[in-house]
Formats: C-alpha cells, structure tokens, sequence
C-alpha cells in the first residue's frame, strides 16, 4: 500500500496547486458577486392591476409610438434603425415582445422614469445630457393606473413563448453585435449577391455604430464568444446589474425576467459553445469506454505479474 | 502452462479493447475530413432565366465549377433532334442549354461558337453541339447536365426537381 | 548481396529485411526494468502518451487553422469550435493536454529528484530530460500565441520584451524576435512555424536522446540499488522470475505502464469533457486587441513559478534572478556533491531540502498568478530568495551527507 500513500502525496500537491492558481486567486481577482434572481428590489411594486385594453389607448396617447414600433399590432416602426440612431442615438425596441422579456416591475418603472430604471443617470442627468426616453407624465388619469394598464396592454400582445434568439435580439441585439450568429446591431445580415449591395449594407451598419459609439462612449463589444470569455455567471449578473460589476458602465440595466435572462443566456451559449450537449455525451461514452480499458489493463497486469512476485 | 494461456488471453482482450478506441478516434477523424456545413450549405445556386438573350452563353460558377447557361433560338430548336430536345430545360416557350461546362475528355472548358451553334475545347479538339452532346472525339460522352430544380423562371443548381427526375427516368442523364 | 531464403510468414519475411526479431528482443523483451519500482516509474510512458495524444489533435487543429492576424480567431473560435465535426474535441484534447503534460513532466522531474536519478552515469537522462522541459516550454508558449486571443497577443508582448534585458534596452533583438514592433503578422507566422515544425521536431530528436541515455546507466529504482543487469536476466530468463531482480519492458512492465495509463485518461477526459477552463483561459475568448490591455495578466499555471521569480525584483535583478531560475535545474547533477543515489527520505538534510523546494515552488506558483499587491508580493518575495538560498545551500548540504 505504499504506492498508494505515494499517490495520496502527489494528488495532494497536486490539488494545494490547482486551489490556489484556480479558486483561491480567481476568489481574489474577481470578488463574488450573488444574483438576487432578478427580482429588483429597489424597484416599487405594482400598486394598481392593470386593464389591457384601456391600456391600449392609453399607449397610442401616451406617444410611445412615436418612436416604438409595435409589429405584432400592426404598427411599424416609425423610423429606420439608422435614422432613429441618428436621434436618439439607439434604435428604440420594438415592443410586440417587451411584456414577455422585461419584467413588469421595471417596464413600470422605466415608463415613469427611464433613467432611473435603467441605472443611467450617471451619464445623462448628473451630466447635463437628457435622456433620450421622456418620462411619462401621465394622460389625465391616475398616472399609477395608466402606467399598470400600458404594462397590461403590453403583456397582453406579447408572445409567451419568446425564442432564445427573439429575447437576445429584443434584449441586447441593438448595441451588441454577435458575428458568429450573423447578427447585426440593424439586424441579420442578408446573403448578397453584388458586392456593391453587401458594401452598402456594412456602411450602414458603421454609420450605426458611430451613432451607438457617439452615445455610450464605446462602442458595445460583439457578444458571439462571451459565453466563454466571461461564463455563465458573470454574464447572469451583469444582466442584473451591470454596476455591480462594472462600476460607471454606461451599459444599462437590462431588466429582463429572471426567465427571458435564461433565454437570452441559452442563444450565447448557443452562439459561443455550441457543441456542449455533444461535448457531455460524447463525454460520457469515452468514460465508459476509458473505465473497462482501466480493468483490462489491470487484469492484464495482474495476470503477468503473478509470476513475477 | 494455464496461466501462460491466461496471460495471452488477457493480453489479447486488452489490445482489442485497445484497438477499439483507435477505430473510434479514426471514426472522427473520418467527419473531422467532411466538408463543411458551411460548404455544403453553399452548394446551392440560383440563377435567374427570364433575362437571358438567345445564343449567348452565360457561364455561373456552381460548387466550383462552371455551368453553361445558353437560350436557343426558336430556329436552333427547331432544327434540331428528338435526342437534343430531351436535354433541353423549359421555362415557358423557352429551351435551355443546362450543363457543366466541362469537356468529358479530360476537364477542360469548351467554348462557344455563336455562328456555328456548337462548342469546341482547346485543348484537344473535341466538339459538342448545343445541346452539349459530343460530335467529335476525343470526348467520350456529353457535357454532364447538373442536378436542377426549376423555380418559375428561377433555376436552382444542386437540388433535383421533378424535371431533372424526369430526364433522369429518361435516360438521358447517366 | 545478402543470401535470402523463401520465408514462411510475414514475421519472418520482415525478419530476414529489417531484424525485427532482433530489434523486439532488444528493445523490449529484453529490455530490463528493476522490479522494485512504483507507478511514478510510469511517467515516461504517460508522457509519451500524452504526446501522442498532442500531435494526432494537433494535426487535425492544422487542417482548419489559419495563421493571419484577421483570421485566426475566428478559424478556431468559429470553423473549429462550431463548424468542423469534433473540431472541438481536438481542440479541447490539444489544450488540456498541454497543460496537463507539464502537471506530469514537474511529477517525472520531482521523482527524479527524489530519488536521486540524476547522478553516477544518470547525468544525461537528466540534462536532455532539462532540455525536452525548455523545448516543451517554447513550444507551449508558441502554441498559446495561435488562437490570437487577448491572452495570447498580450503575453507575446510581455514575454518578447524580456528579450531586451533589462538595462541592455536590446530593443533592436526583441522587434527582431518579432518581426515588427508589436506582435503582428510576422510574429504569428513566425511562431506558428515554431509550433507546428521546428519545435515539434526537436522534440522528437531530444525524446529519442532521452531514450537513449536511459540505455547504459538503466532506470532507477526506489532505493537507489546498483544492480547487476546481466546476471538478473540470466536468472529471469532460466525461469527464476520470482527471484530475479528484473522484469521485461514489455509485457511486464508495459502491463503496469497501460494501468497507469488507463488512470491518466480517465482524469485527462474527465478535464477535457467537463473542467477545462483552468486551461483554456476564458480571457482568450476576447480577440486580441493591441489597445487594451486585461485587467490580470499572467502565464498559464506550469510557468507562474518562474515567472514570480521575475516579478518581485526590480526590472535588472529581476532579470538575473528569472535567468538564475531557468538554468539552474541543468546543474543539479553537478550541485549535488553527495555520492549517494538514494531515496531523499534516508538522504538527512537533503530530505528537507527537497520538500522545501517542492513547497516553496507551489508557493511561488500561486503567488505569480494573485495580483502583485500587499502581502502577496511580499510572501512572493521571499518565495523567491528561498529558492535561490536552496540552491545556492545545495552543495553545502549535500557535501557532508553521510553514505548510506
């Protein structure tokens, strides 16, 4: 058995090693940040239930369509992705989706004041700079009621089940680019026949993004490998909270459910690691495989060396 | 003299064992050769027919290759034999030259004559007429139509539609 | 010409071209193997594995690689990892067994010490063993450049500047090194040639002088017992397997070797499938960015130990103290004054000093990657003299060392 104490020393070294080069000083490096599971505390709850048809009106008087769309009630955008982003210095979302991926306490929040909400006023208001959203002032009413009815209309339009995809683009597809998927912060990139229409199209796309970069200060990097250069968690959280971890980002607070965060992490993962499920099941067979070629050999061993001791 | 036999027993379901993951490690090798999804997916080409003029060759590159696009005239066709006539593809009235453009002798590519309605490689002299079938030797057979699929007036390379199946039951595909 | 008989078999048809008969018996059947050895006797052939496993990846990595600034990481992050079938099988196997064959080489290299395999005729086995850990060094470093991450293009940078030395400013030798005054183009092509030929070649000549040195002196044993080869085969091969001090390469040992083997691979994949972050840094996912450098810099975990030797000291001592640290392993042969070729257990103060040694390089190791700042650098500091102080004290210890 002494071989076996010899083999407890090296796994030992071996494991002080590894804890202190992975855990111990990736600990130090990057300090734990918790999710709170996207419940948003600091954000007021719903006091008044919402009407979605009443909420209807109120959005169409309320002018969020002067710069929504609303596609899935049949209202365009009003603006191109470039022509918007020359104004605002974004392309406002569509919002067919919006009550699906965003949580309803922040899409409350946001429509009374958007800046707070979003965790930007570092950049715009405390800097002298408007936020490009107004705050919603209220059409006559009870502005707590007419905000939980546009909340309600918007829930009542959008579809249950947003694809993986549909949560990235409505989520972080208009600053983030993901070349690997082909997506664009205008949208997928056709396929071109002439170089001509593809030169144009790329044009379009930079004119876009010295708007955004004009905007935020940099210009938001393409997210087609942050499943892997950041993982799991780090992305999770920085959804939540992008001060938390980047403390004066101008990145702002998404405000996605805690189920469309999933969403929008299963189409990086899909993007950036896309073999995983192959990588575990082929994983699983090749240790299978590996722990009867262990026993042969050790039966193999065992039958030479009978004679040998 | 059991234990001998033991030994070479284990000895052998050891390196079969052994030699069963090699077949397996060689098995992805093979699809780590396979072309690309992405080689594969632009194995497709579409062609527009409507815009093309009668008796001028139009060459598209599919899957690497050049194709022959030509638009008989209404007197090309009508001169010409039933055998030619069942390699034409229609689109509404009219007839076209389909195939790859490749001379079947050893690869080289013919080019046309539009006064003599016909095709002639360099390299060798061979000859072909309109409907890309072989007139004169060296080539032992005529120009390779490609799989196609018709699309109204839209041609697409690489999918086999029921007019490609139908040549094809036909026999004047190979 | 040679007379040639009709053979009767294939066997005997290669026999009579190639002596296959002859070579087998030489280099394996009888190719004897002290009996009293454990299973770090095996890391050798772990390593040799591991090898293999290296250069079959690596081949497969080469047919979609692409060596250009513009594509580079995109023909690993994209074609390899998404587009090629297993593509990210052999990446994953390629990069975890990078790192994992240097855990094997520093268990090879301690057993070496430890038992004092590297004196009284060992000394070559020894040297080229030094020489095969620089040339895998290199060619590990050159391999981290090729995916053109942040990782990569930042440690090229650092590692190239070495090269000016400190006060010397050498800079005209460090864009020569490099081809260009940052690393660009030339420098990945340059190592990517590296990587992919010259060092992998002169790994295999230096495997093959390892081999080689092995042959006269014969392996070590756990205690460092001068045996009689001759005569111990001549009792094995009359049949006194049980008395004999001796086994075969092969099967005997090979037998044990596969075993050993077989518990490598198992925690190799284990690492591959389902752990291989520790050696596939996620900050070389980023693309590599010339204007921007990572908030933590640092090399992959089997170079920390060196590199904490570095970083402690200002730039000129600094220097001399990292040269000290990358040569001075050569010299163990000849540093160690004590005849005796035993198990340091039984050796007195050289049993102290090797698990000193040991301890303080795991120290430096986890030192050199935690930021440089407060008791880190301090505890980095005197890691850093305590392995020079070792070295330095080696001859002294072992001068006055008891026979044993």
């Amino acid at each position: 058995m002494k071989e076996l104490k010899i083999l407890g020393v090296v796994v030992f070294f071996t494991l002080l090693t590894y804890w202190g080069v992975e855990p111990y000083a990736h600990s130090v490096m990057h300090p734990h940040v918790e999710s709170d599971g996207f419940k948003y505390d600091d954000l007021p709850a719903l006091t008044k239930k919402g009407d979605a048809q009443r909420g209807a009106q109120t959005f169409l008087s309320a002018g969020c369509t002067g710069c929504h769309g609303v596609k899935a009630a049949g209202m365009p955008a009003p603006m191109d992705p470039n022509a918007a982003a020359a104004s605002f210095g974004v392309n406002p979302p569509d919002l067919s989706n919006a009550g699906s991926v965003y949580d309803e306490k922040f899409l409350a929040a946001l429509i009374k004041n958007p800046e707070h909400a979003l965790m930007v006023e570092h950049k715009f208001s405390k800097m002298g700079r408007a936020y490009p959203m107004p705050a919603f002032y209220g059409v006559g009413g009870d502005k707590d009621q007419e905000v939980a009815d546009i909340v309600a209309y918007l829930k009542s339009i959008a579809k249950k089940d947003v694809t993986p995809k549909e949560a990235y683009e409505l989520a972080c597809g208009r600053c983030h680019a993901m070349h690997y998927d082909n997506w664009t912060q205008i949208g997928e990139k056709p396929k071109f026949k002439h170089k001509k229409d593809e030169l144009l199209f790329e044009a379009k796309v930079l004119e876009y993004q010295d708007h955004l970069t004009k905007y935020l200060g940099k210009l938001p990097p393409d997210l087609s490998m942050y499943i892997r250069s950041r993982g799991e968690h780090y992305l999770k959280t920085f959804m939540e909270n992008p001060q938390n971890l980047l403390h004066g980002t101008a990145m702002p607070r998404v405000g996605v459910t805690a189920e469309a965060a999933e969403k929008v992490l299963e189409h990086m993962a899909d993007v950036g690691d896309a073999k995983r499920h192959e990588r575990t099941s082929v994983g699983v067979k090749v240790m299978i495989y590996l722990f009867i070629f262990a026993i042969l050999a050790y039966l193999w061993k065992q039958s030479l060396w009978r004679e040998l001791h | 003299m059991a234990d001998n036999s033991r030994r070479d027993f284990m000895g052998k379901v050891f390196g079969g064992w052994a030699a069963l993951g090699g077949l397996g490690a060689l098995y992805a090798a093979k699809k780590t050769w396979d072309p690309l999804p992405s080689v594969k997916a632009a194995g497709f080409t579409r062609v527009d027919l409507s815009a093309a003029e009668p008796n001028v060759l139009n060459v598209e590159k599919w899957r690497g290759k050049p194709i022959f696009i030509l638009k008989k005239t209404p007197e090309m066709v009508a001169k010409q034999s039933k055998e030619e006539t069942a390699r034409d593809v229609i689109v509404g009235k009219d007839h076209f030259l389909v195939c790859i453009g490749l001379c079947t002798h050893l690869g080289c590519i013919p080019a046309y004559r539009p006064d003599k309605h016909d095709f002639k490689c360099a390299c060798h002299g061979g000859e072909f007429d309109a409907s890309g079938i072989n007139t004169l030797p060296p080539p032992p057979s005529p120009m390779v139509i490609p799989p196609f699929k018709l699309e109204g007036t839209t041609i697409v390379l690489g999918e086999e539609g029921p007019e490609y199946k139908k040549m094809k039951e036909a026999g004047v595909i190979a | 010409m040679a007379h040639f008989e009709k053979a009767n078999s294939l066997e005997e048809w290669l026999d009579q071209r190639l002596a296959i008969k002859t070579l087998r018996r030489v280099l394996a059947e009888e190719y004897w193997i002290p009996k009293n050895i454990n299973f770090l006797w095996a890391m050798g052939m772990v390593l040799a594995v591991t090898f293999g496993i290296l250069l079959v990846s690596g081949i497969f990595l080469l047919m979609y690689y692409q060596p250009n600034v513009k594509l580079a990481f995109d023909s690993v992050n994209y074609t390899i990892m998404k587009e090629v079938e297993f593509g990210w099988l052999w990446r994953h196997m390629h990069a975890v067994a990078a790192s994992v064959v240097f855990l094997i080489i520093y268990i090879h290299m301690f057993t070496g010490i430890y038992y004092g395999s590297y004196k009284k005729g060992r000394e070559l086995i020894w040297i080229s063993g030094m020489l095969l850990f620089v040339t895998f060094s290199a060619e590990a470093f050159s391999g981290y450049m090729l995916p053109w991450g942040q990782m990569s293009y930042w440690a090229g940078m650092v590692i190239t500047n070495l090269f000016s030395l400190g006060s010397l400013e050498l800079n005209g030798l460090v864009e020569w090194i490099r081809g260009d005054y940052v690393p660009g183009q030339a420098f990945l092509d340059r190592f990517f040639m590296l990587h992919v030929l010259l060092l992998p070649l002169v790994i295999m000549a230096l495997i093959g002088l390892h081999f080689g040195t092995l042959r006269i002196p014969h392996v070590n044993n756990q205690d460092g017992e001068e045996i009689d080869f001759d005569a111990e085969a001549k009792k094995y091969l009359e049949g006194k397997k049980k008395e004999s001090k001796v086994i075969r390469f092969a099967n005997d040992f090979m037998s044990k070797d596969m075993f050993v083997v077989s518990i490598f691979l198992i925690f190799y994949f284990y690492l591959v499938f389902w752990h291989f972050d520790f050696a596939m840094d996620p900050i070389n996912f980023d693309p590599a960015d010339g204007l921007k450098t990572p908030p933590h810099i640092y090399p992959e975990w089997y170079f920390l130990w060196s590199y904490e030797i570095l970083r402690p000291f200002p730039k000129d001592p600094g220097l001399v103290a990292f040269g000290f640290a990358q040569v001075i392993f050569f010299a163990l042969p000849f540093l160690d004054k004590s005849p005796n070729v035993a198990p340091a257990s039984r050796r007195g103060t050289f049993k102290y000093w090797f698990w000193l040694l040991l301890v303080d390089m795991i120290v430096l190791t986890v030192m050199g990657k935690l930021p440089p700042q407060g008791i880190y650098s301090t505890i980095g500091l005197v890691a850093a003299v305590v392995f020079i102080g070792l070295w330095v004290a080696l001859p002294f210890i072992t001068k006055n060392e008891k026979a044993v």
